[in-house]
């Protein structure tokens, strides 16, 4: 032993090659010790919170058969492997949505989710192209009744605040003095024009639609209080029921905003296995028009509706959002331990 | 010049936008809750060096722009154009009245600038932080006030006018900081 140690003195001393390229890894993470307590206590929370209400956690596949056919939404895809085997590739689960309604089909049971997530190509201050979710589901409940539980949850986590709720449609009118429903492309690009600097965009109303809610209304929600925006326009209604709302067909989804920041998207569920087939098939189309990738309904999910969903209402939330708002930081990467550039 | 999609803007990179060369500062992944992405680019104009903010699609490109950084050494002016060259090559550049703009006023023959080229011409210059320039005209100095904090305006070899303390007199080499046109100390060493 002793004299391994004489021999070697000066060459330890010394660092190897390999050793001086260790040191100039970036090893270290992103974020501090604290805000790893604080996310500790936070899912502790979260936990306690639902466990409270007789809410179950549930656990599902991250890495799944069948992609999503959103075209705003890119999955990481998973090639090669033995385990792949023939179907030559599987999805990084952008929500646990589709695993989460097949346990609702067959169990109805109100669940819980604390996941992780993967979206290809979102990155920034408040994107990470690998994120956690926090999603959950409540038979019985419409989308008011979700709406009302989402802020409980998130006046438990971030302390009292006053709730306001305004829907789409009111918010467009009050805010920018448009009807989202009625106004043109043109009339929306106009307004768009007089508050952001948008070049040589072109785009039909859902482009203009998106742009002044994420550019425009979005920075204004929810800086004293809890902001919910419900009742979409049909185009937008994803995975939500659409009824008839006077003059406009409304897609029964809800967001919430805290400090100008989006935390969370919620639906009173469709149910309706063949309309939910269409939608799919929708955004297969705007993919190929797009010259994206198509993916392939999820037939699992087509079997579980066809077997029957509960009438339910369900929500998905930012949890690195959340404790950017918990810690009072502005920038995702400070919460988490290793951004993807780290990772 | 290789087009660049939005995932690609970096901080630095260099593109061609409404037809000037311009500087990406930020770029911010802007995504409704549901719906498409876009991404909202903060540049500079690197003629005009405006700074402002614009939304893009996600996924569109841009033209890259031939922009180049030099450190060159500044020689003359002929009165319409200003010299440079580069100090390993020898490469001779001449700059425009609209690529030197103020910084006219703190070029010193044999001072290093930084030299922003687009296209293989200087697109702007930008003098040394702090020169060192002759007064070659001011009011006579008030010796050995030193204390009263007082100022005179001074003029500098070249042209520009400079407020100076009022002990100082013609013929003195000041140090000034050019991106605020202060003055800021008597040089060390008359050059």
């Amino acid at each position: 032993m002793w004299t391994h140690g004489l021999g070697n003195t000066r060459a330890a001393r010394r660092p190897s090659p390999e050793r001086r390229n260790v040191h100039r890894v970036n090893w270290r993470p992103g974020s501090g010790l604290e805000s790893l307590r604080q996310r500790a206590k936070l899912l502790a929370r979260l936990r306690q919170f639902f466990s409270e209400r007789g809410v179950l956690e549930v656990e599902t596949p991250l890495l799944a058969s069948a992609g999503i056919t959103d075209p705003s939404i890119e999955s990481l895809t998973v090639e090669g492997g033995v385990s792949i085997g023939e179907q030559r590739q599987r999805f990084l689960q952008t929500s646990p949505e589709y695993a989460m309604k097949r346990l609702l089909a067959a169990y109805g049971e109100p669940i819980f989710q604390i996941a992780k997530a993967f979206r290809d190509g979102e990155a920034g201050s408040r994107h990470n192209p690998e994120f956690s979710l926090l999603e959950w589901y409540r038979p019985g409940f419409d989308h008011h009744q979700l709406i009302a539980e989402v802020g409980e949850l998130l006046c438990y986590c971030l302390g009292e605040r006053p709730v306001q709720k305004y829907s789409y449609r009111q918010l467009f009118l009050q805010r920018l003095q448009l009807d989202p429903f009625v106004a043109t492309a043109d009339e929306l690009k106009v307004v768009a024009g007089l508050h952001i600097d948008t070049g040589g965009l072109t785009g039909d109303r859902e482009l203009w639609l998106d742009l002044l809610m994420s550019h425009v209304l979005e920075p204004t929600l929810g800086t004293k209080e809890i902001c919910f925006i419900y009742d979409y326009p049909a185009s937008q209604a994803a995975l939500s029921v659409v009824v008839r709302d006077a003059d406009v067909f409304v897609g029964q989804r809800f967001e919430v905003y805290v400090d100008g920041m989006e935390l969370a998207n919620g639906y009173c569920e469709l149910t309706d296995g063949q309309e939910q087939r269409k939608r799919f098939e929708k955004d297969n189309a705007v993919r190929r028009q797009r010259d994206q990738p198509e993916r392939s309904v999820d037939e699992q999910l087509m079997a579980a509706l066809a077997h029957g969903l509960p009438a339910c209402s369900g929500v998905a939330l930012g949890i690195d959002r959340l404790l950017m708002l918990v810690t009072g930081v502005s920038d995702i990467r400070d919460v988490l331990s290793f951004d993807w550039t780290r990772s | 010049m290789a087009n660049y999609s939005t995932n690609e803007f970096r901080s630095g990179l260099k593109v061609m936008l409404d037809g000037d060369p311009c500087s990406i500062l930020d770029n911010e992944l802007v995504k409704p809750g549901k719906g498409q992405a876009f991404s909202r680019v903060k540049l500079r104009n690197l003629k005009t060096g405006r700074q402002w903010e614009r939304t893009f699609k996600s996924g569109e490109s841009l033209e890259g722009a031939d922009v180049m950084d030099r450190t060159m050494e500044y020689l003359y002016t002929d009165g319409e154009f200003w010299y440079f060259m580069e100090p390993d090559t020898f490469e001779q550049f001449q700059a425009d009245a609209a690529a030197v703009a103020d910084a006219h006023l703190w070029l010193k023959e044999q001072d290093r600038c930084e030299v922003t080229l687009f296209n293989g011409t200087p697109l702007v210059v930008a003098p040394p932080n702090f020169v060192e320039l002759e007064i070659t005209e001011t009011d006579p100095g008030l010796k050995g006030d030193t204390a009263t904090g007082g100022t005179k305006p001074a003029t500098l070899t070249t042209g520009a006018v400079v407020k100076v303390p009022l002990f100082l007199s013609q013929g003195e080499v000041i140090r000034v900081d050019t991106r605020t046109g202060e003055y800021q100390s008597r040089a060390s060493s008359k050059s």
